[in-house]
């Protein structure tokens, strides 16, 4: 059915329909207000046979879900920024043990300074975790992949992170078609463990495991992910049989067959990109773009095969390995270690810093033409940074860094004026 | 037929100074459940707990009490400790029963998932039991442990206490008594061992959540602690036993004398034992022999150092806290007097 609402609102809705059977609940922003929904749906009697858990933490929400997992419930919460990191134990310890569990992630910077607002740091912090992480693109695509994760995670016996830009995504009101009950049936079979605490068959869980089998552990882990690969292109096809929609899958193009230049990110922020390369299209430059739609497992194969073509590829991503550079760049430059292909690598929209046509196509125009230093800070003030290096330098109790370019760039000034 | 040389074991037949009855002297149903041939066993033989550990023998009347009071309908939650580590070194299990280990601080809020998992189910014949040490529950645990009795959720915790982080090599925790010697508070400076006038109740702090039921226990006593397990097991909702239980390693005392320094530790007054329901202190267990706390201590090398004459203050300080638990507790028979 279609309907003009919030991306949270409409996560719950979908959430619902998979008929979880224990949801744990925790508020951070920005995913409390999916949480919050699914509390009204739940109460309401919207969802049969179904608990909600109001916890006293993230570590609290997710060891909850690995508790009633393990029991063979399906098990959902949903996390944030710092909630991410405060459950990190128990998210290697989930997928460690092979728990089913689907977590949305309203994707948020991490702190200190402590900011609210977009970027992949959580998301980023988990990548090696063993949990799968697949990307939205719009919230039609957070509602159709939810569906999809529960799928994947049961058949695969591995827990799905469903990963959506916060605010961007969670907080925009956007058209969007909420399935079927009868249609995510078929779709969705009843959850099957592959191994159940139960009094009838009594088995030790989560016991320890040494040197002798430690690696070929792991090694599974990952072959998992391998399996992943292909699972999540066939269940995409499964989903659009049943659906009608394309949703899901490892990558998607956007008019990047053939061009000289492709755009590779993840996440909503290609709805602004679409545009910005449509015009560069009609100004004779040859550019397109790919979302990446699996970050883990990483579609190594599938960028070889559609970046054949390609010369440069810009990767603009919203994570940053301090120290190092870009993360999704990094990934990406391994994927095509043996391919003559250049990798710039863009840094931008840390902290919900917005992206916009105007400094997007600033940045292209100097990217076609390999004009990008290594790494890339999309949108930075240098001028900025340079000033608070300079009063590092002058002085050795020169103070917080955040709040000294807090004050340089007026926005302390400004609120003291309001 | 192998005969046991006399030489090297001396077979006794009755135990003496014990004050417990032996079964045969109970009434069938008064038995203790490891009398039966139905018992089930839950921690079986075959594990790898030090000689004279005081944490396997209570973890198996606790679980065995539970399984007669739930018809072998039971699912355990454990936290990361010894008990976790000498049960279950893959492929070897030493637990009957269905069991999980996640972490070392989220075992109750694993067994609320569980919980919560029988209930979408509808389940209700299944119970649930969260088990950890001091270190699990008191320290790490504590944000989820208060977590599942502020819900109130359908779980009987057990905390096996041996009051420090022995898995690790004898560590402080919040549960380790003023002045006992540990790797991290050595008897060493003017003020030897752990610090007086720190760490926590969690009995008290769980009786503080209100919650139905709340009680201590020993391994001296099995008969009193399998009765509390099987009474937790009649009541819903969250509920918390503490179990005192010596570790021979940690505490620095002989093998055979865990189940002597475990009735000790009541008889001085160190551990009192009572129960608690929704809050209200419900009944306790008189002291039957009072005896001083130094008959307790003496036998622990980690209190050697307050035998010292320099550290006659702290000897006092540990009489003073028996003192005030069997004036808050009413431990003594007939309003105080003593027998």
């Amino acid at each position: 059915m279609l309907k003009q609402v919030e991306g949270s609102h409409a996560v719950a809705e979908a959430v619902a329909l998979c008929r979880p059977e224990v949801i744990s609940a925790y508020p951070i922003t920005p995913q409390t207000h999916i949480v919050e929904d699914l509390g009204s749906i739940v109460k309401a009697g919207g969802i049969e046979n179904c608990q909600f858990m109001l916890v006293e933490s993230e570590f609290g929400a997710l060891s909850a879900c690995i508790g009633s997992s393990a029991a063979g419930a399906r098990s959902y919460t949903a996390t944030s920024s710092q909630g991410m990191l405060f459950m990190m134990e128990a998210v290697y310890n989930a997928s460690g043990m092979g728990l089913p569990i689907v977590m949305t992630v309203g994707n948020r910077a991490i702190g200190a300074p402590i900011n609210i607002w977009n970027d992949w740091g959580d998301s980023m912090s988990a990548r090696d975790s063993g949990w799968l992480q697949l990307f939205a693109e719009t919230n039609q695509e957070a509602v159709d992949v939810h569906i999809q994760a529960f799928k994947l995670a049961e058949e695969l016996s591995m827990p799905v992170m469903v990963c959506m830009d916060g605010f961007i995504l969670t907080h925009a009101y956007e058209r969007v078609d909420i399935p079927e009950q009868s249609q995510v049936d078929e779709f969705l079979p009843p959850f099957q463990p592959r191994q159940v605490l139960d009094p009838v068959a009594p088995l030790s869980m989560g016991a320890m495991v040494g040197p002798e089998a430690f690696t070929e552990v792991r090694y599974l882990a990952h072959h998992k992910q391998l399996q992943a690969l292909e699972l999540i292109s066939k269940q995409a096809a499964e989903f659009k049989a049943i659906f009608g929609r394309d949703s899901g899958g490892l990558i998607k193009s956007f008019e990047a067959e053939g061009a000289e230049t492709v755009v590779i990110t993840m996440g909503s922020v290609i709805g602004t990109m679409k545009e910005v390369l449509s015009r560069m299209r009609d100004d004779g430059i040859s550019i397109g773009a790919l979302t990446i739609r699996s970050y883990r497992p990483f579609p190594s194969e599938a960028l070889r095969e559609a970046l054949k073509d390609a010369k440069r590829v810009i990767v603009f991503e919203k994570s940053l390995a301090v120290g190092m550079g870009g993360i999704v760049s990094m990934n990406i430059r391994m994927a095509l270690q043996h391919l003559p292909i250049r990798v710039h690598s863009v840094i931008g929209g840390l902290g919900g810093r917005p992206i916009t046509r105007a400094n997007l196509r600033r940045m292209f125009d100097k990217g076609v033409k390999d004009q990008l230093e290594e790494p890339h800070f999309h949108d930075i003030n240098i001028d900025v940074v340079d000033r608070e290096l300079e009063r590092e330098k002058a002085e050795r109790r020169s103070g917080s860094i955040a709040e000294n370019i807090l004050h340089d760039v007026g926005v302390v000034a400004a609120a003291k004026a309001i | 037929m192998t005969q046991i040389s006399e030489t090297k074991q001396k077979v006794k037949f009755y135990q003496t100074g014990t004050l417990t009855a032996g079964n045969r002297l109970l009434e069938e149903g008064h038995r203790s459940v490891q009398a039966t041939v139905d018992r089930s066993n839950s921690l079986d033989c075959g594990h790898r707990a030090c000689q004279g550990c005081g944490e396997a023998l209570g973890a198996r009347f606790a679980i065995d009490a539970a399984m007669r009071a739930t018809n072998n309908q039971l699912i355990a939650a454990n936290a990361t400790g010894c008990l976790e580590v000498f049960t279950t070194p893959y492929p070897e299990t030493a637990w009957s029963i269905p069991w999980i280990h996640s972490l070392f601080g989220n075992a109750p809020a694993v067994a609320s998932g569980i919980a919560a998992a029988m209930k979408a189910k509808g389940r209700d014949d299944v119970r649930v039991i969260a088990q950890g040490g001091d270190g699990g529950t008191t320290d790490i645990g504590f944000g989820c442990l208060s977590g599942m009795f502020d819900r109130n959720d359908d779980v009987l915790y057990i905390c096996y206490n041996n009051e420090a982080y022995m898995n690790t090599g004898v560590q402080r925790s919040s549960a380790t008594p003023g002045a006992a010697r540990t790797a991290t508070t050595m008897p060493v400076g003017p003020e030897p061992g752990n610090d007086f006038a720190t760490g926590k109740s969690v009995p008290l702090i769980a009786m503080a959540h209100q919650i139905p039921y709340v009680a201590t226990a020993s391994v001296h006593d099995l008969h009193d602690l399998e009765h509390k397990v099987s009474k937790a097991m009649s009541f819903h909702g969250a509920r918390y036993i503490e179990i005192s239980v010596p570790c021979p390693l940690g505490w620095g005392s002989k093998p055979g004398d865990t189940i002597k320094i475990a009735r000790l530790a009541v008889q001085t007054g160190m551990f009192p034992l009572f129960e608690a329901e929704n809050g209200d202190v419900t009944g306790v267990t008189k002291i039957r022999q009072h005896q001083p706390v130094g008959e307790y201590l003496k036998l622990q090398r980690r209190f050697a150092h307050v035998f010292k004459k320099e550290n006659e203050d702290q000897l006092q300080a540990l009489q003073a806290i028996a003192d005030r638990n069997i004036k808050r507790f009413n431990l003594l028979p007939s309003g105080g007097e003593e027998e």
